[in-house]
């Protein structure tokens, strides 16, 4: 019965064609429409440099920016190598930290009320108020980074985890339990995964604020003039009045930025399309 | 038919007091016989589940005794079926299914034969790489029944398996649950709200009264095995589920009139 039905041809009623019409002109829309207005602010940044007559030393045009990253190519990739080697190397730090702690914190309720303040205080000081204590008791300038960036990303991992680790299904934990499963088991075949989708979004919210505590970490310092990263070009440029170097530096940062993010988004989504309600499209 | 009147499991005036003062379960006695399919009926609130749950071991009774007949109890005896299908949601259906014996040490592929087996007396072979996200109800809930018979257990725990699902999905399932339990011969607790299903399933019921709970009345069905849709429509059907419906009512205290299955 079922095949004569789908053999006739397919009509669509006009409403059903004006939603179809709404949701391919939408698809279009998604990428065509930010391109479109990125485009009209680049031009008039542009016209009001040309119109103002606004020296390049305060705001260069677009043109000259995109000269500078071309012409300064080496000098600046070579600094975001540096900062982008100390924000993987905190972020990494930062999930097994992070993981590793909300492991524990959920082992023993007590574990976690004893250090559960620490997170936070950690959390909430600002980072270049911690900096000069740093910059006295450690030495070494690539550990004193690190330390920084992870301070500032490992809180969102932590506290995402430990709500994720917590946010099991409690009929599944009855049937490990009634399974006989061990502490580990119910960890790495249950609780681990349950928060995956937790994890993942804190990991999200980390992978930026890796690269703003690798920047910041580098501004405090490279006012001593012990970096070379990304940041140390932004001051460097700054004492030098060489605003289209500085532009270049900042654009660069911004787009190391959205990199990490889209990379750790299409992470998230190979991990949850399956399965997490997260990922999954909307039926309509 | 599949009972005996060998006792396997025996429940001695078993009472359960939460710590809100709240008692669950009054001197509780009841004998589940060996190859029973024993369905536990009663309103909300009887107690039904927490019964099931200090069988199960996963809650402590307050007071009495749970007397395990028989040869020893070991992990692989009890299976446990929630009301909810319970499933891994990362999980494919064989690996749901692989977890009971996963947690006993039982590698993927040594467990193959067993699952493959399961799968299809629950009719779900072919599905074997899908998630439960991509299944139904009914289908999920076939997951969770097969991964509770993976293991081979001598005793299968039910809680309202079968309350969410809508009523043609329902019958399919209790036949394919009966037809199950008379070729492997385990004996099952059947926790339900409804009338006709647990006439329709069990050879004994056990009707339950609340605010405490306790037991109100023991029934025996007298109707023999296999049970099918013929006897679903059958008049002497309708009369058990009568009788069962009244003594229902009276452990509420109600007209039977009111009582919903």
């Amino acid at each position: 019965m079922s095949s004569i039905e789908t053999a006739k041809p397919i009509v669509i009623d006009a409403e059903e064609a004006r939603r179809e019409r709404g949701r391919r002109l939408e698809r279009t829309g998604r990428w065509l429409l930010p391109l479109i207005i990125m485009a009209a602010a680049i031009i008039f940044w542009d016209r009001i440099c040309v119109w103002n007559g606004i020296p390049q030393y305060i705001l260069p045009r677009p043109g000259v920016v995109l000269n500078t990253l071309i012409e300064d190519a080496g000098l600046l990739f070579s600094s975001l190598l540096v900062t982008l080697r100390i924000t993987l190397l905190s972020l990494a730090l930062a999930v097994a930290g992070g993981v590793g702690l909300s492991v524990l914190f959920t082992q023993s309720r007590w574990i976690e009320m004893s250090l559960f303040p620490f997170a936070i205080v950690l959390q909430v000081t600002p980072i270049v108020a911690i900096f000069p204590l740093i910059n006295i008791y450690v030495d070494d300038q690539t550990t004193k980074l690190l330390l920084c960036a992870w301070i500032v990303a490992f809180f969102p991992i932590l506290s995402n985890t430990t709500l994720g680790l917590n946010s099991v299904d409690r009929n599944l934990i009855d049937y490990f339990r009634l399974n006989g499963a061990s502490r580990w088991q119910t960890l790495w075949h249950l609780r681990l995964p349950a928060a995956m989708p937790y994890f993942l979004g804190g990991l999200k919210i980390a992978g930026g604020l890796a690269l703003i505590g690798a920047v910041v970490a580098e501004f405090v310092a490279g006012t001593a003039g012990q970096s070379s990263g990304l940041a140390s070009r932004i001051i460097e440029a700054g004492y030098r009045l060489n605003a289209p170097r500085l532009f270049a530096a900042l654009i660069l940062i911004s787009l190391t930025g959205i990199v990490i993010f889209l990379t750790l988004s299409w992470i998230s989504h190979l991990v949850l399309h399956r399965w997490h309600e997260s990922a999954l499209k909307q039926e309509q | 038919m599949a009972a005996t009147n060998k006792p396997f499991l025996i429940l001695q005036s078993i009472g359960k007091t939460f710590a809100s003062g709240v008692t669950a379960l009054d001197r509780v006695n009841l004998t589940v016989n060996d190859g029973d399919f024993m369905s536990l009926l009663g309103p909300s609130g009887c107690g039904k589940s927490t019964a099931l749950r200090i069988i199960a071991g996963l809650s402590q009774p307050t007071s009495g005794v749970v007397d395990w007949r028989g040869p020893p109890l070991e992990q692989n005896d009890i299976g446990f079926v929630f009301q909810e299908p319970t499933l891994l949601p990362w999980a494919s259906v064989y690996d749901n299914v692989w977890l009971p014996l996963r947690l006993r040490g039982v590698s993927r592929k040594e467990a193959g034969p067993q699952i493959a087996e399961v799968l299809e007396r629950v009719h779900l072979t072919g599905f074997e790489t899908a998630v439960p996200r991509e299944l139904s109800g009914g289908m999920k809930m076939r997951v969770s029944i097969a991964r509770g018979l993976v293991t081979r257990p001598r005793m299968l725990l039910m809680d309202e398996p079968f309350a969410a699902l809508d009523e043609i999905t329902r019958f399919k399932l209790n036949n394919d649950l009966l037809e199950l339990w008379q070729e492997r011969r385990f004996t099952v607790i059947f926790v339900t709200h409804s009338v006709f299903e647990s006439v329709f399933l069990s050879n004994r019921i056990t009707v339950m009264a609340a605010h405490p709970g306790r037991v109100f009345e023991e029934l025996n069905v007298e109707a023999p095995y296999p049970r099918d849709a013929a006897f679903r429509t059958s008049a002497h059907y309708a009369e058990l589920c009568r009788n069962t419906s009244q003594t229902l009512s009276r452990a509420m205290g109600v007209e039977a009139a009111d009582v919903v299955h």
